[in-house]
């Protein structure tokens, strides 16, 4: 046993072996995905960028319960409301802190309109800080701008809710 | 006074003649080396930057270029700038030796292989003079490592060195390239191949003989200090020097700068490349040893340079040369 060994140790054999591997696994396909031209698959909840979404007619969606304010455990969000002519509360201010937000995903399961969710979009880095604080016209907007992708991933996953 | 200038003009010639393609190979050296190491472990490498991502050195210097270069408070500020200096110059000057072919050398000196291995020995300066220089404790730790290393494992180079000389009977270069005519030394010496490439692998600090710059424990050893432009230089010469390595592997056990036979495709091809491809050959067998295996302890690696590497290349240059004198092959000088 211990000859064997030594041979072993002599000839490089482990050495060897392990060569002809690692020319095998190169010829294999790559497990890593070519991150920017390619990306990978997200699920429907997934937790990214948040957005406000809008009714059909153009109508906000939030009714300022301040649900999402009470149970955000970072406090990332700031709301204000007013009451306008027609009786209906409205926000006049809804602020998310992007810095603060540790993407748990509590605001939008404790929305009782699904006004305020999260998106697929995870690509918003910014070069200052200021960037990141979002107020409620940038809310808005991103609803807009993602309103097919995010209407289509609450219905995916309204079957588990 | 004009003919003086008009030699001096033709000399930096040909020196940037050789220079510029050794420090853009070196570019193309460490993309391969990541990309190789990469395709190993079935990532991708760098892909992104030009043609597969060929200028990837290339936008990482230019990176190092804008770089703020950072001096400790503490440091040796003089020594601290000459070490990366020392390092790079030491790696490209001993490229003035290397032939490409039979009239392709720079200094076609009769010591060849002895100032290849001087050259190669003083490199550890630089790793000293960084390590001791910033005055710091990893940095200090990993030149410590690193000179006793790159000394142990010069001494069976040196011998090994020593086996093919007793082969050829001069230390010229090119005549060691023309004595392989017959027959590689790679046949006869194949031991001392082995032995050469693991020491050559120590020598230049590569894994699994990283030591130095053991990330886990001696954050990156002498370079630990160093940013900008500066660990750039040490980078260039780290690599120059791995280049080196394969250069005089393959010139003296590989033939050098001669095709493998002498019949017609073959000696078509300029002696130049027929080296450059022996040098890309040994590099990619560098690359692929560093995916493959893990980091020596440090004693195993003192072991392994000390007990077992010097005594064997000892042994076997008694053996080639009773061989030698036995066989009346001695050669005649």
């Amino acid at each position: 046993m211990k000859i064997f060994r030594i041979f072993k140790t002599i000839f490089l054999i482990d050495f060897l072996l392990a060569f002809f591997i690692a020319i095998k696994e190169i010829f294999k396909s790559k497990k890593t995905i070519n991150y920017p031209f390619e990306k990978g698959k997200i699920s429907p909840r997934f937790r990214g960028e948040h957005a406000l979404r809008r009714y059909p007619n153009g109508e906000e969606r939030c009714i300022a319960c301040k649900l999402c304010e009470a149970v955000c455990p970072a406090q990332a969000i700031t709301i204000e409301s007013t009451e306008r002519e027609d009786g209906s509360r409205k926000t006049t201010r809804y602020d998310i802190d992007m810095m603060k937000c540790i993407y748990c995903g509590l605001c939008e399961e404790s929305c009782p309109v699904d006004a305020i969710v999260q998106g697929p979009n995870f690509e918003f880095s910014t070069e200052t800080r200021e960037e990141l604080y979002y107020n409620k016209e940038k809310l808005l907007d991103n609803g807009d701008r993602w309103e097919n992708i995010l209407a289509a991933n609450i219905k995916a996953d309204s079957f588990y809710r | 006074m004009f003919e003086y200038f008009n030699i001096v003009l033709l000399e930096s010639y040909k020196i940037l003649f050789l220079l510029v393609p050794v420090l853009v190979s070196v570019a193309m050296i460490v993309w391969l080396d990541r990309r190789i190491w990469a395709f190993v472990q079935k990532r991708r490498g760098p892909n992104v930057v030009g043609p597969f991502g060929l200028f990837q050195s290339l936008a990482d210097a230019l990176k190092y270029i804008f770089k703020e270069i950072i001096i400790p408070a503490s440091s040796n500020k003089i020594i601290f700038i000459l070490a990366p200096i020392v390092t790079m110059t030491l790696a490209l000057i001993a490229w003035a030796v290397i032939p490409f072919s039979e009239t392709h050398v720079l200094a076609n000196i009769n010591v060849g292989i002895l100032y290849l291995f001087a050259v190669s020995s003083l490199g550890v300066y630089g790793i000293i003079m960084g390590g001791w220089a910033s005055n710091s404790k990893y940095p200090f730790l990993g030149a410590i490592r690193s000179a006793a290393q790159m000394v142990s494992y010069e001494v069976s180079i040196g011998i090994i060195i020593i086996n093919v000389l007793l082969c050829v009977g001069s230390l010229n270069l090119n005549d060691i390239v023309l004595a392989q005519k017959k027959i590689w030394f790679i046949i006869p010496l194949f031991p001392m191949f082995v032995i050469f490439f693991i020491s050559a692998l120590a020598e230049t600090n590569r894994p699994p003989f990283d030591l130095p710059e053991a990330e886990a424990e001696l954050v990156s050893g002498y370079q630990t200090e160093y940013s900008g432009m500066m660990y750039a230089m040490f980078w260039l010469g780290e690599y120059a020097n791995i280049l080196l390595m394969c250069a005089m592997g393959s010139i003296l056990f590989l033939g050098g700068w001669l095709p493998p036979v002498e019949i017609f495709p073959f000696n078509l091809i300029p002696g130049a490349l027929w080296l450059i491809f022996k040098i890309l050959l040994l590099f990619i067998l560098f690359a692929l040893v560093k995916a493959i295996v893990p980091r020596y302890r440090y004693d195993q690696l003192m072991k392994l340079g000390w007990k077992i590497f010097l005594p064997f290349s000892l042994i076997w240059v008694v053996i080639t040369a009773s061989y030698l004198f036995y066989f009346n092959l001695l050669p005649t000088i």
